[in-house]
């Protein structure tokens, strides 16, 4: 055992820290702090800066333009883009396709799909749920039907992240309405300006527009956009969820997340003194600060362990279950560190034109941020499926 | 012991739950979230005409309540529809201040309020206050006949619409004391009075509201001068007794929706609420609704008593509901999983009213910092 970076990691963690000082563009940082969205463009321009680096894509083998970074190098790499509040990177090409087009799909395939995805050119968008289909994600009843060199593709995905900004969809749709439920489903790349695509937003319920309805009409998919073989896409979707929770435990956000606390707590007056002497609020503090430490070196042991640096099945979803709590307990503190300055309602604290936002500084986002981020106890397998698959494995056998 | 309502609130709650349940729908209510008031006209008049303000008033003052158990009552049935309707600025807070403290002239105001006709809002918290409740910086000086008023005034819930604000203001003493508090009635257009609105998470609207140089009357003094402060406390006992009962009404209609769509989503060829894991779940917020309900009585049964008590019982209340509200709001919302994260959704609206409820007048940790205060007392 050894706890201390060697000199190589703490070198690493230096470069990572110089090139985000130079190049992570300050406007962008104090978006990301401050809780405001960065739009599209926003997003775009923060993948060219890491793109031209070359540090676009951590996770990917080197031989498709990865960095070919070990766990620990990712985890600095992560921890230090939170700190210096840099945006995330939006997951879907970079995160989710990419691995199985690396693993499943066709050479063609990958030459065609994996340089847009570094260069911007594809954004793509996650089309698994349904309104029926949502932790049974077997159920999605989206179908589509071959005819000829084409599939004609009918039904309705929703949640669909950023799905406003996605020109591409990756799909799981139902090829084989009479197998059993994981064997008629096919994965399959949709072209979004394609006749008979409707996106329609959702609004969340902290005012924001980041989840949307897609509606297919007699979409006509070419066969050539099929990952894989027909039928077989139950397993990519598999893979691609463990892929999904890589980083899961979200120990970086964590650490920004406690950090924007304190920061707070020491301006916010309580009787006369700065909050962060209260006691009570201490308390709170300590409390998730201890957790987060230990925390920080369970996801450690676990990603380092895994060869392939990603986490195997019920320590990924033990990781999804701690970092998720972990994470909403420091939003929780946040809105309290707020005090009534949580209450005004941000999308117009924050972004009421050229004026500054409502309240002390930092207060204005913490409100809506709590309620925004109970998604993550939902999203990505939802806690209850996560406990789900920890107690099939270590209770669902023989003593 | 008798844990009944009397006949009269009984028939209040009946027919305010019937009014709010055929008229205070879902569609209704959001439409009324983005509008540009915070609050609808034709709703206040109507809530007026059942009585519902009146009832938070005492016989002396012109109502035909105002004890604690009326309070409650009303407050719990607004709660359950996710009202957000200003009733708590305009009558317990507003009303109950000029009911206390008012000249003859100046109660004139009340009968309007109980009427439907006029707005109020409670201008006392400031910047750095936080839950303090006499902590006043803001600064009231007399210059000959004239009180001029400058300061700072935070999150005031209701100012837009208010016909008039009651500002409280230090004439002497420290910036914590609780001797040298007056409040004074300001007209919403007196010169030097400014505003910035906004709307709020949970719905209504507040303002920042900048107090600078304003020129008032002697007259406009509600009560003797630097002895506003026991007023305040007593109408925020008040609105603390309310918007613990508001929270509970909420919390039920959290745990209601919850345990309806569980019988009704099916995932995995079942209805989710087949799974024991979220079966135990909801048994936990039955559990603690009935804690909560306890914990609404105690604090209204003691509203008329000793102060002390009365304090204790309604932070014991406060924090109870604090904790057990934020277990509602965040488990209604995940055993419903994506459906409660969006806003038109009853629940993602009531689950906003529960926790930012801890917001208004002390979160569940200040509560409970006051009750060990109050215990040591
Ligand atoms: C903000 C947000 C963004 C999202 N983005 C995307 C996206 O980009 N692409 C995409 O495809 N999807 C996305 N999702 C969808 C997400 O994956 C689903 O919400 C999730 O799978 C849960 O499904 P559901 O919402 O239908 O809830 P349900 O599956 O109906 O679950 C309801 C509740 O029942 C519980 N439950 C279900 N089954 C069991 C069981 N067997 N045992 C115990 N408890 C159970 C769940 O844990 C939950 O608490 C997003 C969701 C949100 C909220």
């Amino acid at each position: 055992m050894d706890l201390s970076y060697t000199a190589e990691e703490q070198a690493f963690r230096q470069e990572v820290r110089s090139f985000l000082d130079e190049k992570l563009p300050k406007e962008m940082s104090d978006a990301v702090r401050e809780g405001r969205g960065l739009g599209k463009e926003g997003h775009d321009r923060w993948h060219a800066i890491l793109n031209e680096q070359g540090w676009l894509a951590p996770n990917w083998p080197q031989e498709f333009g990865g960095c070919g970074w070990n766990a620990v190098q990712r985890h600095i790499f992560e921890e230090e883009c939170c700190r210096a509040h840099a945006p995330r990177i939006v997951p879907f090409g970079l995160s989710m396709l990419a691995p199985v087009l690396q693993k499943f799909g066709s050479k063609e395939q990958q030459d065609y799909y994996l340089p847009k995805i570094l260069n911007g050119e594809h954004w793509w968008c996650q089309g698994y749920s349904e309104p029926g289909a949502g932790s049974d994600l077997a159920s999605l009843k989206t179908k589509a039907v071959r005819e000829g060199d084409h599939y004609i593709v009918n039904g309705q995905k929703t949640w669909t992240t950023l799905g406003q900004y996605a020109n591409w969809i990756f799909c799981l749709v139902r090829t084989d309405p009479d197998a059993k439920q994981q064997e008629g489903i096919s994965f399959l790349l949709i072209d979004m300006d394609t006749p008979g695509i409707e996106v329609r937003p959702i609004i969340l319920l902290d005012g924001t527009h980041e989840v949307n309805e897609v509606w297919f009409t007699d979409v006509k998919v070419p066969v050539e956009n099929l990952v894989g073989e027909e039928n077989k896409g139950w397993t990519y979707a598999k893979y691609l969820l463990t892929h999904e929770r890589t980083n899961i435990a979200g120990v970086g956000f964590s650490q920004a997340g406690l950090d924007a606390v304190k920061r707070l707590a020491r301006s916010q007056m309580h009787k006369g003194r700065p909050l962060i002497e209260n006691p009570y609020f201490a308390a709170r503090v300590a409390q998730a600060e201890i957790d987060l430490m230990a925390m920080s070196t369970t996801n450690l042991r676990i990603i380092s362990a895994a060869a392939s640096g990603q986490a195997p099945g019920v320590e990924s979803s033990m990781l999804k279950v701690k970092g998720t709590e972990i994470r909403q307990e420091i939003n929780d503190m946040a809105r309290r560190a707020a005090g009534v300055y949580a209450m005004p309602f941000a999308s117009e604290a924050v972004e009421g034109g050229n004026e500054p936002p409502i309240g002390p500084e930092g207060t204005a986002p913490v409100a809506a941020q709590y309620f925004n981020n109970r998604k993550l106890s939902i999203f990505g397998g939802s806690n209850e499926i996560q406990k789900n698959i920890i107690a099939k494995v270590k209770m669902g056998g023989r003593a | 012991m008798n844990f009944d309502l009397t006949e009269e609130r009984q028939m209040l709650q009946d027919s305010l739950r019937r009014f709010l349940s055929d008229r205070y729908t879902t569609s209704v209510r959001n439409e009324i979230l983005e509008g540009e008031s915070g609050y609808s006209a034709d709703i206040w008049g109507q809530l007026a005409e059942l009585g519902v303000i009146g009832a938070l008033f005492s016989e002396e003052d012109g109502g035909f309540g105002g004890a604690g158990f009326d309070i409650s009552t009303v407050f719990e049935e607004l709660g359950r529809a996710g009202v957000v309707e200003p009733l708590l600025d305009t009558a317990l807070l507003g009303g109950g201040l000029i009911a206390a403290l008012g000249n003859d002239s100046q109660k004139e105001l009340v009968e309007e309020v109980i009427g439907g006709a006029v707005q109020l809002a409670f201008a006392h918290g400031e910047p750095t206050s936080r839950y303090e409740t006499s902590r006043v910086e803001t600064t009231a000086t007399v210059d000959g006949a004239e009180i001029i008023l400058k300061g700072q005034k935070a999150v005031v819930v209701n100012a837009e619409a208010a016909d008039h604000l009651i500002v409280s203001a230090r004439e002497s003493g420290d910036a914590d004391s609780t001797d040298g508090i007056s409040l004074f009635l300001v007209p919403r257009d007196t010169a030097g009075l400014s505003m910035r609105g906004y709307a709020l998470l949970a719905g209504g609207r507040a303002a920042e509201v900048d107090l600078d140089g304003v020129r008032l009357p002697e007259t406009a003094r509600l009560g003797a001068a630097g002895g506003a402060y026991s007023a305040i406390a007593d109408a925020l006992a008040r609105a603390e007794v309310a918007l613990a009962a508001e929270t509970l009404g909420a919390m039920e209609t959290a745990t209601e929706l919850t345990r309806q769509y569980l019988l009704t989503r099916t995932q995995f060829g079942r209805p989710i609420g087949t799974f024991q894991a979220l079966q135990h779940r909801v048994a936990d917020l039955l559990i603690e609704l009935e804690q909560a309900r306890s914990a609404v009585i105690n604090a209204a049964g003691h509203l008329e008593g000793d102060a002390r008590l009365r304090d204790l019982n309604i932070a014991a209340a406060r924090n109870l509901i604090g904790r057990a509200g934020r277990l509602v709001a965040e488990d209604s919302i995940q055993m419903h999983g994506g459906i409660a994260m969006t806003q038109e959704y009853e629940l993602a609206h009531i689950a906003k009213r529960i926790v930012m409820a801890e917001h208004r007048f002390g979160d569940a940790d200040t509560q409970l910092e006051r009750f060990l205060d109050l215990s040591a007392a």
